[in-house]
């Protein structure tokens, strides 16, 4: 191993140094610029997305910062960057790692060349996710190390240090953030940017290459790596000791940290910087040093089993759940239970009506009327990840499957061909959620020649995850344009012979489509066309109102889900009438089409 | 084991110093977010440490946003706990109440705009007589359950001024007479984070809400500006419907199936029209109104037990 100019565990800022509020995850974007990269890729994932969009701010002759079809296809990218001699990170929400998944493992027996990081945010307690997974299960089965800030400070400290210890041990590194951490916004001390040069492509088919005979030669590295690792963490500065009261120890790393802290003033507390590997002579001393030990880490137990196989006595998930987000008040519970804490008297209760206000597509949102032709029930209907998912929820209630980015396709042909299914089936997927893992799967639709439609929702962004461009919109990360897929040529190319455009606003025409779709044998594709009302625009028409005399409070306009539409205070025959907030409303007109008795337009009578 | 030797002194988790606790709430897109950021440049220009956080992804979508602020000389957790809000300030009602264990008993403050924003969840009961489904508390119900209580319809205010938008500054005004950062701060911060055309209606906005805030505090008054008025009782719940089919006049053109608002009509195999699931029927008459034929009637019967068989 080359000596290398390693600046890790030195101080990084000039004394007087510049302090700005950031997020976590602009955190982590700046001490990514700070340590040179030159190169980043990602795709959009909550609660990761800020992190492209915040290097995407610094300047383009310093970082290549792009949007990726997928999490894959943005880690190969990353690596092959990394291939160069330059430093290179991918983000990633928790799932997205999965899609990754394959990439890392490989990479974690080729290392790095120039530095590669990745920024991988878990969802504790699933605000906008669909499973709760914790990334430190991928650090260990891939034999590669995970730093955990515990705040903005941190996220940036720890991505500038993620670089030089991606490159002096010769391996990818996560960064691993959560969405507390990524979405919380601390004043944040700056650095200078130290742009190592690049050192260009090594020639060197044994470890680019990889193949049984180099990855069976490169394995004992890995391990010995492992435990080289090991012993840095053991020496290194970020591996704190925090002491206190020498009766309770504390063990924690990133957000559970500072729970610890708010609860236990005044404790002793081993504040970790790393999960995986663990620095466990360190562990160790401070066991031994203190007479009763806790674990309080979010998620999974990690370094509770670890230090447990070591044969130390330490509590941990008997007091702090693994289901869920923590918190000042679980981890107080925590220590409360485990006779640390006295317990509080209990918080006041309120004995108030609550008022269930779950998420909602958007006045005029184009997937309303993509599923609104759906609701009669006449077909069996897979769906996908992205906004249209709420589809699945009254009044729409048009979906009856969601599993994973680009799934619904492939779910389609496994309904189609069971032989169980009497419906036709219908596959919906969002225009990004296509590109990023439902190509291979309309291929596979053709090639096995199953029967099913796949109604593509072409609004033209990545809208759930704040309105990111990809390569059906024309436009780059950076804002620059570019080529735009062309989804009845690509269709056409994996060989679907039958495709429509509809207007997603046109109920009528989308029905008709849609059952001449379903009547189709074979493959057939409808693209129901029409932009996100936020993205990248916000669209605002003037408002439709409702003609009181002529709403016989039917309730069909209320069968859209449009937030626009709620009820009036008139009623007929004891049902309430409905009325159309002008600030909401875009008058897409949808709801004018579904009405009976004509009794919406623009300028009715109020 | 002897747990008692293993517990922390109470004394010293007492004597810990807490941060100040502003819980900020409403429902997306109302400016929760502008609320909190203000908040939070207000203390970094007093060098205290500051936590400001919030959840995106989901909650975007017209669901509950709220966004914790927390500075002091030393914060430690980025949210605040059950009943340590020292302020929570409200941009829509039921989202008030919904975090209303949030605010300190003892010395918590609780400031609310009277605005209520119905999400269509709240009108989906499709029953004759259903009411909306939306908190009936009423402000007087709530002044009594946290130590001190601002309720006041900002958006109202806000209009007079020429805005509604700036209803979310008028509660920072509110706001302003219980924090202790200086009036000049607040106006130099404001205008930093409102849109250049709009920075006057924005100091006005601060300017009255502060104004109002101070004039009830000296007068003692009850701290309303109005109460939102409760849903008024709903006319007619005439008891069950039932829908009689004359088979022999249907001739099966499926109008009725179309455009049944509640899906529950069908054509059997002997294309005559059917109703699927009784008690999914409204009775709301656009099968009556709309068949060609007369085939299809509503009847308003007096008990369930006369309900369709």
């Amino acid at each position: 191993m080359t000596a290398l100019a390693i600046e890790h565990d030195t101080p990084l800022r000039a004394a007087a140094a510049v302090a700005r509020p950031l997020t976590g995850n602009e955190a982590i974007a700046r001490g990514a610029w700070e340590a040179g990269v030159r190169v980043a890729a990602a795709y959009p994932g909550t609660p990761s997305t800020e992190i492209l969009e915040s290097l995407a701010t610094y300047p383009r002759e310093d970082v290549h910062a792009q949007w990726s079809p997928n999490e894959k296809v943005a880690l190969d990218v990353a690596i092959g960057a990394s291939y160069c001699g330059v430093r290179a990170l991918t983000a990633a929400k928790h799932v997205g790692l999965n899609v990754a998944a394959d990439a890392l493992m490989s990479h974690a027996y080729i290392g790095a060349h120039g530095g590669l990081v990745l920024a991988i945010c878990d969802d504790p307690g699933i605000h906008s996710s669909q499973t709760e997974q914790d990334t430190r299960y991928y650090a260990r089965l891939a034999t590669v190390p995970v730093l955990e800030p515990a705040d903005a400070q941190e996220a940036l400290d720890y991505t500038r240090l993620a670089f030089d210890l991606s490159e002096r041990f010769d391996t990818p590194v996560i960064v691993r953030s959560t969405t507390r951490l990524s979405h919380t916004r601390t004043v944040v001390r700056l650095g200078e940017r130290h742009a190592p040069p690049p050192r260009g492509f090594t020639e060197d088919p044994n470890r680019n290459v990889i193949m049984p005979a180099m990855a069976r030669r490169r394995r004992p590295f890995i391990l010995a790596r492992e435990q080289r690792l090991a012993e840095y963490f053991d020496g290194a500065t970020v591996t704190r000791v925090e002491p206190g009261d020498a009766a309770i120890g504390v063990i924690t790393v990133g957000t559970a940290y500072a729970y610890v802290k708010e609860v236990l003033p005044g404790a002793s507390v081993l504040k970790l910087a790393s999960s995986y590997p663990l620095a466990r002579e360190t562990i160790r001393a401070f066991c031994a040093a203190h007479e009763r030990v806790f674990v309080v880490e979010e998620l999974e137990p990690m370094i509770e089993t670890e230090v447990r196989a070591m044969g130390l006595a330490v509590a941990g998930k008997e007091f702090f759940p693994r289901a869920g987000e923590l918190s000042a008040e679980i981890v107080r519970d925590g220590f409360v239970a485990a006779g640390v804490l006295a317990p509080r008297p209990p918080a006041p209760t309120f004995d108030l009506e609550p008022l269930v206000r779950p998420p909602v597509l958007c006045a005029g949102c184009p997937h309303i009327g993509s599923y609104f032709p759906l609701r009669s029930g006449e077909a069996r209907v897979t769906g996908d990840i992205g906004c249209y998912t709420l589809a699945a929820l009254q009044p729409l209630a048009a979906m009856d499957t969601c599993v994973s980015m680009g799934s619904s396709i492939g779910n389609a042909v496994g309904m189609a061909l069971s032989g169980a299914e009497r419906k036709p089936v219908v596959a919906t997927i969002g225009d990004s959620t296509f590109l990023h893992g439902g190509i291979p799967a309309l291929m596979d639709a053709v090639y096995n020649q199953a029967s099913i439609t796949v109604l593509l929702l072409d609004n033209r962004t990545v809208a759930m995850t704040g309105g990111q461009d990809h390569p059906g919109t024309g436009r780059t990360l950076r804002g620059d344009a570019t080529h735009k897929v062309d989804y009845e040529a690509l269709c056409r190319a994996v060989g679907v012979n039958w495709i429509r455009r509809v207007d997603s606003y046109d109920l009528a025409a989308g029905r008709q489509t849609l059952r001449e779709a379903m009547e189709y044998d074979g493959v057939a594709v409808v693209i129901s066309d029409r932009p996100c009302v936020l993205d990248p625009v916000k669209i605002k028409g003037p408002p439709l109102t409702v003609d009181a005399a002529a709403c016989t409070a039917c309730q069909s306009c209320m069968n859209l889900g449009c937030p626009a539409i709620t009820w009036s205070e008139e009623t007929l025959e004891g049902r309430h009438k409905v009325q159309i907030d002008p600030a909401q409303c875009i008058g897409c007109a949808m709801c004018l089409q579904v009405c009976p008795t004509d009794g919406i337009g623009a300028g009715m009578n109020a | 084991m002897n747990e008692a030797a293993h517990a922390i002194d109470p004394a010293a988790v007492a004597a810990a110093p807490r941060p100040t606790n502003v819980l900020v709430v409403g429902v997306g897109g109302q400016g929760v977010i502008m609320v909190s950021k203000v908040l939070a440049r207000l203390a970094q220009r007093h060098d205290l440490e500051i936590k400001q956080s919030e959840v995106h992804g989901m909650a975007k979508r017209g669901g509950s946003v709220f966004s914790h602020v927390r500075f002091g000389p030393q914060v430690w957790a980025p949210t605040i706990p059950v009943g340590e809000a020292d302020v929570l300030v409200a941009l829509e009602w039921a989202e008030g109440l919904r975090w209303l264990p949030y605010v300190d008993p003892e010395r918590g403050t609780f400031i609310a705009d009277t605005k209520r924003i119905v999400p269509p969840f709240g009108c989906t009961d499709r029953r004759r007589g259903a009411t909306l489904a939306y908190p009936g508390t009423a402000v007087a119900d709530v002044v009594g359950l946290v130590p001190h209580a601002y309720a006041l319809d900002a958006e109202g205010m806000a209009s007079e001024l020429g805005n509604p938008r700036v209803a979310n500054t008028l509660l920072l005004g509110v706001l302003s007479t219980v924090l202790d950062f200086g009036v000049g701060e607040w106006r130099e911060v404001l205008a930093e984070f409102v849109p250049a055309g709009t920075v006057e209606t924005n100091l006005a906005a601060i300017e009255t809400g502060r104004a109002w805030a101070l004039d009830v505090a000296a007068r003692g008054v009850l701290p309303l500006a109005a109460a939102p008025a409760r849903a008024p009782a709903v006319d007619v719940p005439t008891g069950a419907v039932r829908l009689d089919i004359e088979a022999a006049w249907c001739k099966g053109c499926d109008i009725c199936v179309k455009f049944c608002p509640e899906l529950c009509l069908r054509l059997n195999a002997e294309r005559v029209v059917e109703l699927t699931d009784p008690a999914a029927c409204t009775g709301c008459r656009i099968c009556e109104w709309l068949c060609p034929d007369l085939a299809l009637a509503v009847r308003n019967v007096a008990s369930p037990a006369e309900a369709p068989a």
